[in-house]
């Protein structure tokens, strides 16, 4: 039977049960093109090697915690486009949604306002939710182009805050300033080091236990699952990898007074791309949104009110948007009318496909925004501490970004015809 | 016209009463008349421009006809959308355009109808169930049934859309030109999957322009001809020649069934 000799393209841990044919089928899986993070990963570790041996300090404990902080805002917005590639859209507004956003949280906590913390951001990411809803309904009712509609977006909601500015007498020069140590402290605060250590185990040991119990459940209930050494092994990375990442952070960075901890920003974004991977893979909108990336008709045909998940995607691509203006001005401290929400919007494109999501929809994870953003993040950083001019490091991106897009295709091509 | 019914006693899952449509001058669909039964294979089949489109867009509920009336199980019914055929129980299958490539099987058999616990995703129970089906409808050549779609041979593809029918607990299938496409092989096993998709007491209405694996898995054949149907009976009525002539001409010289 010609059937069963087909390559076998389903994730190894479906077709294996032993850690032999785990291995295989994970090996046939690279030679047919589907090669998941691996080409991410590979680029990121060359990445860190050229920029350390060009400049010993860019593994040091103080630049890692500034990379991870330069990464958050790229790693937010690569997620806020993640939801509109996976639908087959784009949304080019993301940009200056998150310095909309931004400029609401920092006007409302700005005297003479004043909202507590939780109230101002709250107010801010229900604006850029009602942004994106309003976009998709645009986009699914009048049936509009995405492209053209957060075109449209990318041009007026600059000017919506540009005049957010000049209505606020306390912006001066278009600026206004973080007054909230909570808004602030996300960024530029640290959990101490007890903390941090704290949250590790708890964190680690909840996802080992949940990946372990729903491993041997499915195993029971005799339905494919991946080898017990494979979870196992799993949480041993994600144990190594949180383990180093705490172990750098609480190392003493300051150089006058101590200043050492994870910032709160990290495990801010870890949380929002944990909440939304669980979206996108154990909820109904989630499966609906893949479908209707790669067969909108199909998706019709089976009952699914496509417009309405449309819509909740740019809904969310919104909103998370706003999140990454948060922590944008949350790392500078201040927010102003000259944020630069063209670039950031290709900024955003550029960590989700470096990633590994597709512009041709249906394909795209959270976790490809996390990867995407520190790789941008890494070569930014690198490229700044080599001294590199702003030209440079624009142009150092772009090559990073053809990189990416072309191994992916080059990778994918051969596995079409294999 | 019932007379001759092998489908046991009783009246048909659904009928058709003089459907007409037309399309400006054209006269898509001319006063058709067709039973179809449980457990049984209804080929339609005719040449290019004979109705067959027109006809299965009906019964999906794609459009509703200008004259003529739909009975099911007896009852008049109006199919005003797909969602109202749904409801009945008609399902059906086209080409390349059930299936999303990017989700594995079980997904893709679930689609639209997943099954959910406190809200979530149930990926057990839809994994136990949908595997289930595709034991009962012998579909074995898939290695599992997480890969996703677009690893799929086309016969393969063409068995997840079926088993997808089949667990939405449809009780008449429209397969559009099933065969279309598929190797030899391929085709065995489609042929193979709606004979027993029939035997499990599913009607099956399959428009196929070709005429071997009509003969093959048919149990009755209904012949289009300019909108008209020509002629309907038991397969074995017919031979190869004969349908030829229906389908080419509307009639027939020598004797044939009527």
């Amino acid at each position: 039977m010609s059937e069963l000799e087909e390559p076998i393209v389903a994730m190894p841990e479906v077709v294996a049960d032993s850690l032999g044919e785990y291995l295989r089928a994970w090996w046939v899986r690279i030679k047919n093109g589907d090669s998941g993070v691996l080409p991410i990963l590979a680029g990121l570790a060359i990445i860190i090697v050229i920029f350390q041996v060009q400049e010993p300090v860019f593994l040091s404990a103080g630049n890692i915690v500034n990379l991870l902080t330069q990464a958050a805002v790229f790693v937010l917005l690569g997620l806020a486009e993640i939801f509109a590639l996976v639908l087959s859209e784009i949304d080019l507004s993301t940009g200056f949604v998150a310095a909309v956003g931004g400029m609401i949280i920092a006007e409302l906590l700005a005297s003479p306002n004043n909202w507590p913390w939780w109230s101002a951001v709250l107010a801010g990411l229900a604006a850029t939710a009602a942004i994106g809803a309003l976009q998709g309904t645009l986009i699914t009712r009048l049936r509009l182009p995405s492209f053209i509609v957060t075109l449209a977006g990318l041009l007026g909601w600059e000017g919506v805050l540009i005049w957010l500015a000049d209505i606020d007498k306390g912006a001066v020069g278009g600026v206004v300033r973080i007054s909230n140590s909570v808004v602030y402290n996300l960024v530029n605060g640290n959990m101490s080091p007890l903390a941090g250590w704290i949250t590790l185990v708890v964190v680690v040991g909840l996802y080992a236990a949940v990946t372990v119990t729903r491993t041997v459940r499915r195993r029971r209930q005799g339905l494919s699952a991946p080898p017990l050494s494979i979870t196992v092994a799993t949480i041993a990375v994600v144990g190594v990898v949180g383990v180093a990442l705490v172990v750098v952070c609480n190392v003493n960075r300051g150089s006058l007074v101590p200043l050492q901890g994870v910032p709160w920003v990290v495990p801010f974004v870890l949380a929002v791309v944990l909440a939304w991977s669980w979206l996108f893979a154990r909820t109904r909108t989630g499966r609906y949104m893949y479908a209707i990336g790669a067969n909108p008709e199909a998706a019709r045909r089976a009952g699914i009110n496509v417009a309405r998940v449309r819509t909740i995607g740019f809904m969310m691509a919104s909103l998370t948007a706003g999140m990454a203006g948060l922590v944008y001005e949350s790392r500078l401290g201040s927010i102003a009318t000259d944020v630069d929400g063209g670039t950031l919007v290709l900024y955003a494109v550029a960590a989700a496909v470096i990633g590994g999501a597709s512009l041709f929809g249906g394909r795209g994870k959270p976790v490809h925004a996390l990867l995407g953003g520190v790789v941008i993040a890494a070569v930014y950083n690198g490229l700044g501490l080599l001294g590199v001019s702003a030209a440079g490091q624009d142009m150092a991106t772009a090559l990073v970004l053809l990189a990416a897009v072309s191994v992916d295709s080059l990778v994918r091509r051969r596995g079409r015809s294999a | 016209m019932t007379a001759d019914r092998r489908g046991g006693p009783g009246v048909p899952l659904l009928r058709l009463e003089g459907i007409s449509k037309r399309f400006g001058a054209v006269r898509a669909l001319d006063r058709v008349d067709l039973d179809i039964a449980e457990g049984q294979v209804t080929a339609l089949v005719g040449d290019n421009g004979a109705g067959k489109s027109s006809l299965i867009k009906t019964v999906a509920g794609l459009w509703a006809p200008d004259a003529g009336r739909i009975r099911w199980q007896g009852e008049p019914v109006t199919l005003r959308n797909p969602k109202d055929a749904e409801q009945l129980g008609i399902t059906t299958i086209y080409q390349d355009l059930a299936l999303c490539d990017n989700l594995d099987i079980v997904q893709n058999m679930f689609l639209g109808h997943e099954l959910r616990r406190h809200g979530i995703l149930d990926e057990s129970s839809m994994e136990i169930a949908a595997r289930g089906t595709l034991r009962e409808l012998a579909v074995t050549t898939v290695r599992s049934i997480r890969q996703p779609v677009a690893s799929l041979s086309g016969g393969q593809r063409q068995s997840v859309a079926v088993a997808k029918a089949v667990m939405a607990k449809a009780r008449l299938v429209i397969m559009d030109e099933p065969t279309a496409a598929l190797g030899v092989s391929q085709t065995e096993q489609v042929l193979g999957l709606i004979r027993r998709l029939a035997d499990q007491g599913v009607a099956v209405l399959m428009v196929s322009h070709n005429l071997n694996d009509v003969f093959r898995v048919a149990d009755r054949l209904a012949v289009l001809y300019l909108g008209r149907m020509a002629v309907d009976g038991p397969a074995a009525d017919f031979d190869l020649q004969s349908v030829v002539e229906y389908m080419t001409a509307g009639t027939r010289s020598g004797p044939g069934p009527s």
